[in-house]
């Protein structure tokens, strides 16, 4: 009985979480790098290098997969009539927040569903980056049940909501008609690896109505286990693993090791700390870098300013060489790692609010 | 009565516990302006021993009145 209500209660967001690890695992054997079929972290640096935010020339392509997955939320909420734009939460503590979390990601290489995605194609450094994640949601609980907060929203009009989904649309059709020569395009390295345009604009709509519909959220998942006892989002993070490994395993991409995974570092301490800056920056924000991308489609702008504020984390972290690479940790890397923990600390005790 | 409005989950769910836990109030009414809160409040309300009624208001916003079975 028990079950079945579970299933019933949370079977949207479990098939999401499916979906998106076949997207993954789709998007790879169609050209995307791998195991970094589906990396918001890894997109969003690419898209700011080719917008030549930072001249790191083996990362630059703007990933038509963020424009399918704001796109994709903002239909779905219009049509459930959820679009609903709003702002005013603190956006320059947002931004801040979101160019911290992006260049612990980078340190670790990878948001949350790539460390998930890593974990499913048998990458042992992906576990080290969960046990990292998970301290960091548990630190970022800690303040939220302390009265954390970045305060409240207002409603804003139809336009201001759309501005970030339009100004996306406006990206991707001068990538259509100019190519490489309005945006740098990368002949080499992970952003000359790419599934083909539409194919990559149809799976990141699917996946961004869908993640719209179900709200699914690689931080939430940990995080209302804990705080709440809900086990739903959980249960989706689950089924992205269970849904790559299978993948995986069909394609004959499956590799279980620390040694010569695509696209990762052996430096432990530094996967595991990058990972909790993005846990704890995360849980602040109120989503995983996925989840921004679908309440900024939802009108939300305060998320559409975390999102630029990743993209320029993405653009300071290869600028200041903090972004590692598989050959290991940037130089820069270690002590920018430790400046945005202590950022978010800051952060964290300056916004608790007194009970009223 | 919990003033939510304006806040994006979790913060409204964890308003709500605090409520809870603090005063295990037989009635409460939780305000909130989206529907993601509305279902998690909801949702968190059900599996902790409350019913739950939930009235639209007008400018998108909703009112959760929350009581103990």
């Amino acid at each position: 009985m028990q079950k079945e209500n579970f299933f019933k209660k949370y079977w949207l967001v479990m098939l999401t979480g499916l979906l998106v690890g076949a997207a993954a695992v789709v998007l790879t054997a169609f050209g995307n790098p791998k195991n970094m079929g589906f990396c918001i972290a890894c997109f969003l640096r690419d898209i700011a290098g080719s917008l030549k935010l930072h001249g790191a020339g083996v990362v630059q392509y703007f990933r038509p997969e963020i424009l399918g997955i704001v796109a994709g939320a903002c239909i779905m909420a219009l049509i459930g009539k959820e679009f609903k734009p709003k702002a005013g939460s603190s956006p320059v503590i947002r931004f801040t927040l979101g160019a911290a979390v992006m260049v612990g990601a980078l340190v670790f290489l990878g948001c949350p569903l790539r460390m998930v995605i890593r974990i499913g194609g048998g990458d042992l450094n992906a576990i080290i980056g969960l046990v990292g994640f998970m301290l960091g949601i548990l630190i970022g609980i800690f303040f939220l049940k302390h009265n954390f907060s970045l305060g409240r929203a207002y409603k804003q009009g139809k336009v201001e909501g759309l501005a970030f989904p339009v100004m996306l649309i406006g990206g991707f059709v001068l990538t259509l008609i100019g190519g490489a020569t309005y945006f740098a395009v990368s002949t080499e390295g992970p952003g000359s690896m790419h599934a083909p345009i539409l194919l990559a604009l149809g799976i990141g709509l699917v996946v961004g109505a869908l993640a719209q519909k179900s709200r699914l959220c690689m931080v939430g998942g940990v995080r209302d286990a804990v705080m709440f006892k809900e086990f739903g989002l959980l249960a989706a993070f689950g089924c992205i693993i269970v849904a790559v490994l299978v993948g995986n395993a069909i394609l004959g991409n499956l590799d279980f090791g620390f040694e010569g995974q695509p696209i990762a570092h052996t430096e432990w301490l530094w996967n595991l700390l990058g990972m909790t800056v993005v846990g704890w920056g995360c849980t602040l924000l109120g989503g995983c870098p996925l989840r921004q991308l679908v309440l900024a489609g939802e009108g939300n702008t305060d998320s559409a300013i975390t999102v630029l504020g990743m993209i320029a984390g993405a653009a300071a972290a290869h600028t200041l060489k903090t972004a590692s690479s598989a050959d290991g940790t940037g130089v820069n890397g270690p002590i920018a790692t430790i400046v945005c923990l202590v950022v978010i600390l800051l952060v964290s005790v300056t916004h608790l609010k007194k009970e009223q | 009565m919990v003033d939510a409005r304006g806040l994006s989950c979790p913060l409204p769910v964890i308003k709500t516990q605090n409520e809870i836990k603090k005063n295990s109030p037989d009635k409460l009414e939780v305000l909130v302006d989206n529907t993601t809160a509305v279902g998690n409040v909801t949702r968190f309300a059900n599996n902790n021993g409350y019913d739950v009624a939930v009235k639209e208001l007008e400018d998108d916003e909703y009112s959760l009145v929350l009581t103990k079975r």
